[in-house]
């Protein structure tokens, strides 16, 4: 016997109860306690068979492998380079993992990537200190070129991609800017400066509704009003300037 | 400098196009508003909103021996704090630089426009006279704190009324109807000069692309009070008079918010 | 003659009015203002983020750092200088081993949850209201929390037992005890107990009854100021 006690899909807050009995399993962010599953974290309640997670709303980024994230620069040593990635920890990018290309012994490493450049990379490793390790070698790995970042609730990145980039393209086609989201919540924008606070605006937008439904379409017309009827495609297209 | 600037080339491609981080034109200011009486503990109290910069600002009155060379004068000070509450940026401690500088900034605006009288401060010369204490604390630094801060110190010294004193102890439970001899009101406007452009009300992400700041401290009748340069780059006098028109511009629109 | 009437009419068990808001400074990953009677507390967290210096880091898990202060304004009489006093470095010292029972920080090795409490303006129960706003601030932030802490003072005034003391009960002219207390409603546990001025066994237990039966009000109240923050229902796929 066992039955939840809140409904699914509402915030939850630590300490609350959301299930009595033994028919649920405590999953990510809850926890037993006697007869009564808790919430360990505020968060948004969802049920998965058995298990009762619940998803978190805020909170900093915690690396994960195979993540990519946007990082930038802040040292440069003898073997490699260290990023601030927005969190709690700074990750490491080894010379072999930077590129297949040959690296001559006492090269200048800065000519690769420099103090304060913004790079997209992968999280290739996690230790339980949390040492992260990084690569860029691979598709749309590489270094980032003028542009300007914003930084938004990592939680929230899911939303501001949408189900197979749609959300993001959305954004992109709109406002013609070129935009690299991170999953650490560094968001790279590139575009005519009216453009890029347009697609910043729809950021925001979209982190502050990103729990209620019908957002797509809203996002659709909001952008229209800004930026005027455009073409919705999925591919890097040439766009029609605004 | 050689030293390339990315950051600083992407803000000033957009400033060439009138065009500011958050949409905002040049000399634009962000929402602002004051708000009157949040602290009951302080005598007067103000917290003024700039965007998302918040500064409270607290007044507190007591009586104190005058300074030997000004017998029958009150006194006033000015303390800020850049609480570690407001920023990431910012670590608990005693005030560094910057707190400082922002105190000091606006001590001077309030102290040489002589918005306060302080003769009037004073109850008996040489022995006892009404000294102003305004502590400036952030709430939540977005940028261009010294306006906010300068807003809310007046604002605070606005809401001030006297604790009622008997000729012997102050009691602060007790109000009188009295308020501070407050005639001007002196209002600090940052003006920024990043390349060829100037703008006002910094955003904390423009800072790091900043050559140089001029704060132009003025009262309603066009009177400047105080000025200070900050920025490592230095600047024309035609800089500079650009800044002053802009400032005092600017500080029609802030002085209305009171 | 025993206390019965309370200075400003409330009832012996009656808590002062409270307001509560999650969310309310923009930087932090998590704040809180709280509000009981003439006591307003800001919280702010910061964190896990890096920790300095580097012999503090613990790599066995992240540690919570409070940092209690009164804004120089915020006494009732004459101007605090501002500066971490004894007085302000002890409470940010138990109200960190208030918070420490609740929060889980074994995700975050080497890193720092960083807790600010500032004060603009108090009227007793200064560091109860602190530590109210700040497990708002926690649980704002998503600092893994086995449940929120409510805190209130409880004691006595010329023999009445009373929740909730005002600074003109504090300082009432007459035998008083005043109690902080700090409670985590799903132990049933107290993680701050202080006291100052005298009091018999039996009446402590019977106070601190009291006192818990306070802070489970005050804990429905905190949840709701997160619940308004997050008001979501509603499906998030499309």
């Amino acid at each position: 016997m066992g039955n939840l006690l809140v409904q699914e899909r509402t915030v939850v807050v630590p300490g609350e109860k959301i299930a009595e009995g033994l028919d649920y399993l405590p999953a990510n962010g809850a926890y037993r306690k006697d007869d009564f599953i808790l919430a360990g974290r505020l968060g948004l309640l969802t049920v998965d068979g058995r298990a009762v997670k619940i998803i978190p709303l805020s909170g900093r980024y915690m690396p994960k492998r195979n993540d990519i994230i946007i990082g930038k620069v802040i040292d440069v040593t003898i073997s490699g380079w260290r990023f601030e990635i927005n969190c709690a920890y700074s990750a490491m990018l080894s010379m072999k993992d930077a590129t297949s290309d040959f690296i001559q012994r006492g090269a200048d490493l800065r000519q690769f990537f420099d103090l304060g450049d913004m790079v997209v990379a992968k999280i290739v490793n996690v230790t339980s200190q949390k040492l992260v390790d990084l690569t860029t070698k691979g598709p749309g790995l590489r270094k980032l070129y003028g542009g300007r970042i914003v930084y938004v609730n990592c939680n929230k990145v899911p939303r501001v991609i949408g189900k197979q980039g749609s959300m993001v393209s959305l954004i992109k086609n709109a406002t013609g800017c070129k935009i690299i989201v991170g999953q650490n919540g560094v968001i790279w924008i590139d575009g005519e400066p009216k453009n890029e606070v347009i697609a910043i605006e729809a950021i925001r937008k979209i982190e502050e509704e990103s729990h209620t439904s019908g957002l797509t379409d809203r996002m659709t017309e909001y952008l229209e009003s800004k930026c005027g009827k455009f073409k919705q495609e999925q591919e890097e297209q040439p766009q029609e300037e605004q | 400098m050689s030293k390339k600037n990315p950051v600083r080339e992407h803000i000033l491609k957009a400033l060439e196009k009138g065009v500011r981080p958050d949409g905002r034109a040049l000399t634009e200011y962000r929402p602002v508003e004051v708000t009157y009486g949040v602290s009951k503990t302080a005598e007067g109290s103000a917290i003024v909103k700039i965007g998302e910069t918040e500064v409270v600002a607290g007044a507190k009155l007591s009586i104190e021996v005058p300074f030997p060379d000004t017998p029958d004068e009150g006194i006033i000070m000015v303390n800020a704090e850049l609480l570690p509450l407001s920023s990431p940026r910012f670590e608990a401690g005693p005030p560094g630089i910057e707190a400082v500088e922002l105190a000091r900034v606006v001590d001077r605006g309030l102290r040489e426009s002589k918005a306060l009288d302080l003769k009037k401060l004073c109850i008996k010369k040489g022995e006892k006279v009404w000294s102003v204490s305004v502590d400036i604390c952030t709430l939540n630094d977005a940028g261009n704190l010294f306006d906010a801060a300068g807003l809310a110190a007046i604002a605070a010294l606005q809401d001030a009324v006297l604790p009622s004193y008997d000729g012997a102890e102050i009691d602060y439970e007790n109000k009188s109807n009295e308020r501070l001899p407050l005639s001007k009101t002196p209002i600090p406007i940052t003006v920024l000069k990043i390349g060829d452009h100037f703008i006002v009300d910094a955003l904390q992400e423009e800072m790091t692309s900043v050559d140089a700041r001029l704060t132009v401290t003025t009262t309603a009748d066009g009177t400047i009070c105080s000025l200070q340069k900050g920025g490592d780059v230095a600047v024309t006098t035609a800089d500079i008079g650009k800044m002053i028109d802009i400032s005092l511009e600017q500080a029609k629109m802030l002085r209305e918010k009171l | 003659m025993a206390y019965t009437k309370r200075v400003d009419g409330r009832k012996q068990k009656e808590i002062r009015p409270i307001t509560a808001q999650a969310g309310v400074i923009k930087n932090a990953d998590g704040s809180a203002y709280f509000k009981i009677g003439n006591t307003v507390a800001y919280a702010a967290v910061y964190g896990p983020r890096e920790l300095h210096p580097k012999f503090m880091q613990d790599p066995s898990t992240g540690i919570l750092r409070c940092n209690y202060n009164m804004m120089p304004f915020a006494g009732m009489g004459n101007r605090v200088r501002p500066g971490q006093n004894r007085r302000a470095k002890e409470i940010s010292m138990v109200t960190e081993k208030a918070l420490l029972p609740v929060v889980d920080l074994k995700e975050f090795p080497n890193a720092v949850v960083d807790v600010f409490i500032e004060l603009p303006q108090t009227d007793a129960g200064s560091r109860c209201a602190g530590i109210c706003a700040a497990s708002i601030a926690l649980a704002d932030a998503g600092i893994p929390m086995k449940d929120l802490v409510s805190a209130v003072s409880v004691g006595t005034v010329d023999g009445t037992i009373i929740v909730d003391l005002d600074y003109m009960e504090e300082a009432y002219d007459a035998s008083v005890a005043d109690i902080p207390i700090a409670y985590i409603p799903s132990t049933d546990e107290l993680s701050l107990l202080q006291m100052d001025g005298e009091i018999t066994k039996d009446t402590l237990l019977e106070a601190l009854e009291l006192g818990k039966q306070a802070c489970r009000e005050i804990i429905e109240i905190q949840k709701k100021a997160l619940k308004e923050k997050y008001l979501v229902s509603g499906e998030e796929n499309e």
